[in-house]
């Protein structure tokens, strides 16, 4: 087969269009902040176009709330890996002395009991917790939002992401600001008018509406406020990524 | 060496005749450069989409209808497979491994893949005037009797003549606009619905299809409807002969020409 002189002009004219085009669309991304932290692999492309998408799509767009008469009756809890002695510990004492502290880029590191957080003003919000295998549940979700914790230690303005560490061994993740400071991501100490069951996290577990199930970690008591997800494991940004797990679930 | 200047069309290959004196009759590809590499491409994406929905799938393999639906709630129906999960009561004694990780990233990527290059299939189709000229079908083709006798002659293993063999008949045409325009864009639309962040800026999408149960369940159905549909296209492509109808799909040419030379 022989290529015609025009077509090799147009095809290397579009080559070339097609590669500076990605390259500019890389750099912007890039700035944008639409560009997750597990973008690296063979499976980058894909994380990378749902998160840059959504990011543009759902910035601001709230979860769905349902009214009450669709709370599900009995909310599958899922698996639980045995619990730490230090969490029974803990859990012996009504969990008066559990703490969850904040640090890291932040103006004031400082350190919260369950009774501190429940006396911040509180929001609840009756929406659908969906897990990655296939399952769904809707229940009333009450806690602090996490904007308003962060605004009380004063987050420095190039904090970009906040990692959350769990009473599990090894567990941990994070979520970008856009969700950290979204209305309805909150650090959930309740649900469904009482408190929150150890099954379900308990006494405290991040409760983000917008995401898949596992980003919803139980028994946090550490938020570090960063710049960078570099330093944290190997950079993925959750225990998760580590594993294959996508660190964005919008999907 | 002589290069003919295609008349048809920028989607158009070149055909050189650089030893055959025979005289060169520009023939019209059977499938146009971009149908042919879309369609490798989308049934490369199929076949990731289809591996890893059925790994995503033997998680949960419990079906509900409406919003919520969990291992203590009833089902619709369960698939009598065994699970990668061990809370889901299956009646096998083991559990498989998880691989919904991997899965997950791999399910997703493709889809992009599929849809982009859909995306571009579609427009180019429309553009080119490729769905009104070989895929819609005239009045003719779709009376009963021509839907019939094109439903019947496969079915008594009747190699279809060589004018079929450059178009498509009534049937063909109604089941590839039926994939394509319907099929298609409700196991994306289904998808999407059970996305908690698309959900979020477009709820219409998920409640429209009867909740995130719902959606789970169409899109099961509809993954269902598109490997029958892959099935018998295959089968199709068999019965009218494997290597000339999939030389066609890869080269653009049928196995016809030689016969004319």
């Amino acid at each position: 087969m022989i290529i015609s002189r025009r077509k090799l002009i147009v095809s290397g004219l579009a080559t070339t269009a097609g590669a500076s085009g990605l390259a500019v669309a890389a750099h912007l991304a890039q700035k944008y902040g639409l560009v997750p932290p597990d973008h690296g692999g063979i499976y980058g492309l894909g994380e990378t176009l749902t998160y840059a998408s959504q990011r543009l799509l759902t910035r601001h767009s709230l979860a769905r709330e349902f009214p009450r008469n669709q709370i599900s009756p009995r909310p599958f809890p899922n698996y639980l890996d045995p619990l730490t002695d230090d969490f029974k510990r803990l859990q012996g004492g009504g969990f008066a002395d559990y703490r969850l502290s904040i640090d890291g880029m932040v103006h004031q590191p400082a350190s919260f009991s369950i009774a501190d957080l429940k006396s911040c003003p509180f929001r609840s919000h009756i929406t659908e917790l969906a897990c990655e295998e296939g399952w769904s549940y809707i229940a009333e979700w009450i806690g602090v939002p996490l904007s308003h914790v962060l605004h009380l230690v004063g987050v420095h303005p190039q904090a970009r992401y906040i990692v959350y560490v769990s009473m599990e061994p090894d567990t941990w993740d994070s979520i970008d600001m856009a969700d950290a400071l979204h209305p309805q991501t909150l650090l959930c100490y309740g649900m469904n008018g009482s408190g929150l069951p150890v099954a379900h996290g308990g006494p405290l577990r991040m409760r983000l509406p917008r995401q898949i199930g596992y980003k919803n970690v139980k028994f946090i008591n550490r938020l570090t406020v960063t710049e960078s997800l570099k330093k944290f494991g190997k950079g993925l940004g959750s225990i998760g990524a580590e594993y294959g797990y996508a660190w964005y679930t919008g999907i | 060496m002589a290069t003919l200047e295609s008349a048809q069309g920028p989607m158009e290959t070149c055909i050189s005749s650089s030893v055959s004196t025979a005289p060169v009759t520009m023939v019209r590809p059977r499938h146009s450069v971009l149908v042919r590499v879309t369609h490798w491409i989308i049934t490369l994406c199929f076949f990731a989409l289809l591996l890893t929905g059925v790994e995503i799938l033997i998680s949960h393999p419990r079906f509900y209808w409406g919003e919520t639906g969990t291992v203590l709630t009833k089902p619709l129906f369960q698939l009598p497979i065994p699970s990668s999960r061990r809370l889901v009561p299956t009646g096998y004694r083991y559990v498989l491994p998880d691989q919904n990780g991997w899965s997950r990233a791999l399910h997703f990527e493709a889809a992009w893949i599929a849809v982009l290059t859909g995306l571009l299939y579609v427009i180019s189709g429309l553009l080119t005037r490729h769905f009104r000229k070989d895929l819609l079908p005239s009045k003719a083709d779709l009376s009963w009797r021509a839907l019939l006798t094109s439903f019947a002659k496969p079915l008594r293993f009747e190699r279809p003549s060589a004018a079929e063999s450059s178009s498509y008949n009534g049937l063909q045409r109604l089941t590839y606009l039926f994939v394509i325009f319907v099929l298609f864009p409700l196991v994306i639309w289904s998808g999407l619905a059970m996305s908690l962040g698309f959900v979020s800026t477009f709820p219409w999408s998920v409640t429209l299809l009867g909740g995130h149960q719902s959606a789970r369940t169409i899109h099961f159905f509809v993954s269902l409807a598109l490997v029958l549909f892959l099935f018998v296209h295959v089968l199709m492509v068999c019965l009218a002969g494997f290597w000339s109808r999939t030389g066609a799909m890869i080269t653009g040419r049928t196995g016809t020409r030689k016969e004319h030379a």
